[in-house]
C-alpha cells in the first residue's frame, strides 16, 4: 500500500533508484524497490512514517514477489517473519486441501499473536468484524454491478481504485460499512440524476491489468477523451473477487478467510482469469477490452498477450494491449500511449458506425 | 567409453532441438513416455515411480529462433520460458505427455496456464511447495499435492506405484544424486583435474536420459577425472551462483574457465541434486519425499527461508572451498536471482569475499539491446557482443592471484541507469487488435 500511494504520489522514482543502487535490477518490481527505496531514505513516505513492526506476516496469495518483498523486510527491520502460505487456485474448484492448510496455518499465527501479546484471541471480536466486513463486501458488489447500467454511473477501473481502497486497509473497522454505505449512497444518486464518471458515454470496456500509479490521471485521461467508461475490471478484484460470491462468514470465520486468500484475481489460474474477463465483456455489454501489461507484475503479465490472442482471434473482442508500469515512472511512454489507444477506438468507432456487434457476440 | 567420447555423447542430449534420442525412447520397445519439467526442483521420484521418464528442460538455449512465443510472451519475460514455450509451439515436445511446472516464481506459475491452453489434452501441472517451513500442515498438505500428482501421472501411464516402487526409485535417485555430489566433491578439491566444461554436458544429460543409463557413465568419468595428474595452476578459485534455473551457455561456462577461473561449486543444475541427504528407504513414500523436500533441500532462490539464511549458507558454501570470490551468473530477468542478488552481496560482503556479478541470456549476442542490472559491474550482455564479453570476462576476472583482491573493487555498483520505455516494448505490444 505504501509502494502504491508512493507511485500516486509521484515520489516513486527515487525511491526506485535508491533501491536500484543497493542491488536492485531494472527488471524486478518498482513496487519494492519503491518500498525498500524508502526503507533506505529514512522511511519518511508521503504519508508518514511506519513504526518497526514487531512481526512480520507475509500472505504472498496471488504473488510469489511478496516472499522476496518480506525476506528484504525481515532483513532490514530484523523481525520474525511468518510466510503465511496460500496455494494457488490450479483448478476450477477450490481445493478442501489447500482451504484446511490454510485455516491450520490461521491458527497456528492465532497462537504465535497470543504468545507474543500476551491476550487471549477474542472469537467473538472476530465473528462481529467478519459480519461488519460481509456486509461493506455486499455494498462494494452492488456498487461493481451498478455499472452494468447503460450507461454506467460509475468507472470500475480508474474510479475503483480508489473505492475499494478501505477493503484494503479498514477490513473490519466500523469506518470501513460506513464508507461503503456512502458510496452506495453516492451511487444512487449518480443513478438518479443520470451522471457518470464521463459527461457522454460512448464505448465501454473492461480492463485488464494495474493502473500505471505515477501516471494515473494522465493515462485516465487518454480514455475520458474518447468517452470511455469501464464497466469492469479485474485489478478491483486482487483484493478479493467479492462479486463472484467470495464473502468473509462469521459462521465460518476461519475458512471463509482462508477461501477469501486462495480466491483473489491473481491467485486464479490463467483459465479461471481468461472466462472471467469473457463473462464481464457479455454481462457488462462492454465493446471491448484493454489490457494495460506492466513489466513490474508478472503474476499479471505473463498469459497477458496469449490472452490478446484468445479474445481478438477466437472470441472476435476488440482487444487493446497497452505496455508500461505500475511503479516505475520511467517505462510510461504517454505519446506512444495514446497514439495506440487514439487508434483502438478510432477502430471501434468504425465498428460502430458500421453496425458491428457488441464483444462477446461471435458476428 | 573414453570421457571424450561421454561428454560428447552427453552434449548431443541436451544439443538436440529436437530431441530425437528421446523420441527414439517413445518409438521403442518397449515404448518409453516421458514427462518434461520445468526447473528448479519437481518431483521426478513421483514421475519415475508411475513408470514415466522426468525429462529436466532447460528451455531452447541457443538450438532455437523465438518466432511464436514471442507473440504471446513480452520481452521481458526470462528467456528460458520463452524459448521453452517455443519447443512446445514447434511441436518439438510432441513425444512428452506433458510438464509439470513447480512453484518457484510467477513466470513459472503462469506457464502452466499457457500450456493448458495451447496444447490441451497434455499434461500441464503447477506443483505446489510450501513455503511456511514452521507450520506443522506443511509436511501433510505437500503429502496431499504429491498424492494429487500421482493421480494425475497415473491416468497417463496407466500404473500406480507402490510403496517398493518409490523405494526403487529413491534408491536409483539416491545413487544418482550421490554421483552427482562425489563429482563436485573431485572438482572441488581438484578443479584442475575436472574441468566445468566436461562435468556440466555429462551432469546436464543425466537430467534428460534414463538414470539408471546414465549413471554408469558418471562413474567412468569420475573414475578418469580421479586418475587424472593435471598440475594445477595459478587461477582464482571461484564459485558460481545465480544460474539454478535458466542455463548459461556452456561457451559461457568455458569463458569464465579461460579466463583464469578454476569454478569449485555451482548452483547448475540444482534441481537435479536438491537433496542435502539421500531419501529414506522405507515407511510411508510421499510422507517421507514430503518431510524430505520441506527439511533437507539445498538453500536456493526460489524457496523460503530467507535469504539470512541463504547468505550465511553461500558464505559457508564459498568457504567450504575456499574461494577467492563469488561470481553472481545470473539470468537476466530472473526474479528469484536478481531479488536475492541484493541480500546476497551484502552477506558475502560483511565476509569480506569478493565477487562479481552479471546476467547472461540463452542466446547471448543475439537479443535485442537491453539495460543492465545497474548495480551489475559486469559488462551488460545485451549491448556488447558475444566476443566482447568474453574478452571482459578475461579482462576482468583473467588475473592473476595477486590482483584477487581486485575483484572486490569490480563489485562495487555503478551509477543507475534509466531506460527508456520504449526498451519494454515488446512483439506482443503492436497495434490494436480487431
Amino acid at each position: 500500500m505504501t509502494a502504491l500511494q508512493c507511485g500516486i504520489k509521484k515520489t516513486a522514482g527515487q525511491y526506485i533508484l535508491k533501491a536500484e543502487e543497493l542491488g536492485y535490477s531494472s527488471d524486478v518490481c518498482g513496487y519494492v524497490k519503491n518500498d525498500i527505496g524508502l526503507l533506505h531514505s529514512g522511511n519518511a513516505s508521503p504519508m508518514g512514517t511506519l513504526p518497526p513492526p514487531s512481526l512480520l506476516v507475509c500472505n504472498y496469495s496471488g504473488c510469489r514477489t511478496y516472499v522476496k518483498w518480506f525476506e528484504a523486510l525481515a532483513e532490514f527491520y530484523k523481525a520474525p517473519l511468518v510466510m503465511l502460505d496460500v496455494p494457488y487456485k490450479r483448478e476450477d474448484m477450490l481445493d478442501p486441501g489447500d482451504v484446511q492448510y490454510v485455516v491450520g496455518q490461521l491458527h497456528e499465527l492465532v497462537e504465535l499473536c497470543e504468545r507474543m501479546t500476551g491476550k487471549k484471541f477474542d472469537m467473538d471480536r472476530f465473528r462481529s468484524d467478519l459480519t461488519e466486513t460481509a456486509l461493506a463486501e455486499d455494498y462494494w458488489v452492488k456498487i461493481l454491478n451498478s455499472s452494468r447500467l447503460v450507461p454506467s454511473p460509475f468507472d470500475a477501473y480508474f474510479e475503483a481504485v480508489f473505492f475499494m481502497a478501505p477493503l484494503y486497509v479498514l477490513r473490519g473497522h466500523p469506518d470501513c460499512l460506513k464508507y461503503y454505505k456512502a458510496a452506495w449512497g453516492e451511487i444512487e444518486e449518480r443513478i438518479e440524476h443520470g451522471i457518470g464518471p464521463v459527461a457522454e458515454e460512448r464505448f465501454r470496456v473492461v480492463v485488464e491489468g494495474p493502473p500505471p500509479w505515477p501516471h494515473f490521471r494522465s493515462f485516465w485521461e487518454m480514455f475520458k477523451k474518447w468517452g470511455v467508461v469501464a464497466v469492469a475490471s479485474t485489478y478491483s478484484k486482487v483484493g478479493g473477487l467479492y462479486d463472484q460470491g467470495v464473502r468473509h462468514d462469521p459462521a465460518r470465520p476461519f475458512e471463509s478467510m482462508a477461501e477469501y486468500c486462495i480466491d483473489c484475481y491473481t491467485n486464479w489460474n490463467l483459465g479461471l482469469r481468461r472466462d472471467l474477463m469473457r463473462r464481464y465483456c457479455e454481462d457488462f455489454h462492454a465493446d471491448g477490452m484493454v489490457i494495460h501489461s506492466v513489466k513490474s507484475c508478472r503474476s499479471f503479465s505473463v498469459g497477458q498477450a496469449d490472452t490478446r490472442e484468445v479474445f481478438s482471434k477466437e472470441y472476435h473482442i476488440p482487444t487493446l494491449f497497452l505496455e508500461s508500469d505500475l511503479a516505475d515512472p520511467r517505462y510510461f511512454s504517454a505519446a506512444q500511449l495514446r497514439n495506440r489507444i487514439d487508434a483502438f477506438f478510432e477502430g471501434l468507432e468504425h465498428r460502430k458506425l458500421v453496425g458491428a456487434p457488441h464483444a462477446g457476440v461471435t458476428p | 567409453m573414453s570421457l571424450n567420447k561421454i561428454v560428447a555423447e552427453c552434449t548431443e542430449w541436451f544439443t538436440d532441438p529436437d530431441f530425437t534420442r528421446l523420441r527414439a525412447l517413445r518409438d521403442g520397445s518397449p515404448p518409453m513416455r516421458m514427462i518434461g519439467l520445468f526447473p528448479v526442483y519437481t518431483p521426478e521420484e513421483v514421475v519415475m515411480a508411475t513408470g514415466l521418464l522426468p525429462v529436466h528442460l532447460y528451455g531452447g538455449g541457443t538450438m532455437v529462433e523465438i518466432d511464436h512465443a514471442d507473440s504471446r510472451l513480452q520481452s521481458f519475460v526470462c528467456s528460458i520460458s520463452r524459448t521453452t514455450f517455443e519447443l512446445g509451439l514447434t511441436n518439438r515436445l510432441d513425444a512428452f505427455e506433458g510438464m509439470l511446472f513447480p512453484s518457484i516464481c510467477d513466470v513459472s506459475r503462469n506457464m502452466s496456464g499457457l500450456w493448458r491452453r495451447n496444447f490441451p489434452g497434455r499434461v500441464a501441472e503447477f506443483i505446489h511447495f510450501p513455503e511456511n517451513l514452521t507450520s506443522a500442515h506443511s509436511v501433510p498438505y505437500l503429502k496431499h499435492e504429491l498424492k494429487r500428482l500421482e493421480e494425475v501421472l497415473s491416468k497417463v501411464s496407466g500404473k500406480k506405484p507402490t510403496d517398493a516402487d518409490y523405494h526403487r526409485v529413491f534408491d536409483l535417485l539416491n545413487r544418482h544424486r550421490r554421483a552427482m555430489d562425489e563429482i563436485y566433491a573431485a572438482r572441488a578439491a581438484a578443479p584442475w583435474n575436472v574441468p566445468l566444461v566436461e562435468a556440466y554436458p555429462i551432469l546436464r544429460a543425466g537430467g534428460m536420459m534414463p538414470r539408471e543409463q546414465h549413471l554408469p557413465m558418471m562413474e567412468e568419468a569420475l573414475a578418469t577425472w580421479r586418475a587424472r595428474q593435471n598440475k594445477a595452476q595459478d587461477r582464482i578459485r571461484v564459485i558460481v551462483e545465480g544460474s539454478f534455473c535458466e542455463q548459461p551457455s556452456v561457451e559461457l561456462l568455458q569463458t569464465i574457465e579461460e579466463a583464469g577461473c578454476y569454478v569449485l561449486n555451482d548452483d547448475l543444475l540444482l534441481g537435479q541434486r536438491w537433496f542435502t541427504e539421500p531419501l529414506p528407504l522405507e515407511g510411508d513414500p510421499l510422507e517421507a519425499l514430503a518431510r524430505h523436500i520441506m527439511e533437507h533441500c539445498v538453500p536456493s532462490a526460489v524457496h523460503h527461508p530467507g535469504p539470512l539464511g541463504r547468505g550465511a549458507a553461500l558464505v559457508q558454501k564459498a568457504r567450504a572451498v575456499h574461494a577467492d570470490g563469488v561470481l553472481f551468473c545470473m539470468a537476466k530477468f530472473c526474479e528469484p536471482a536478481l531479488y536475492d542478488y541484493a541480500l546476497l552481496k551484502r552477506a558475502v560482503e560483511a565476509e569480506n569475499i569478493p565477487h562479481l556479478a552479471f546476467e547472461f541470456e540463452e542466446k547471448m549476442g543475439t537479443f535485442e539491446r537491453r539495460s543492465s542490472n545497474p548495480s551489475s559491474s559486469f559488462p551488460d550482455p545485451g549491448e556488447r557482443s558475444w566476443e566482447t564479453t568474453s574478452t571482459s570476462i578475461r579482462e576482468r576476472a583473467g588475473i592473476s592471484r595477486r590482483t584477487c583482491s581486485a575483484i572486490g573493487s569490480i563489485g562495487s555498483p555503478r551509477p543507475p541507469r534509466r531506460e527508456s520505455p520504449s526498451r519494454i516494448s515488446s512483439s506482443a505490444a503492436t497495434s490494436p487488435s480487431f
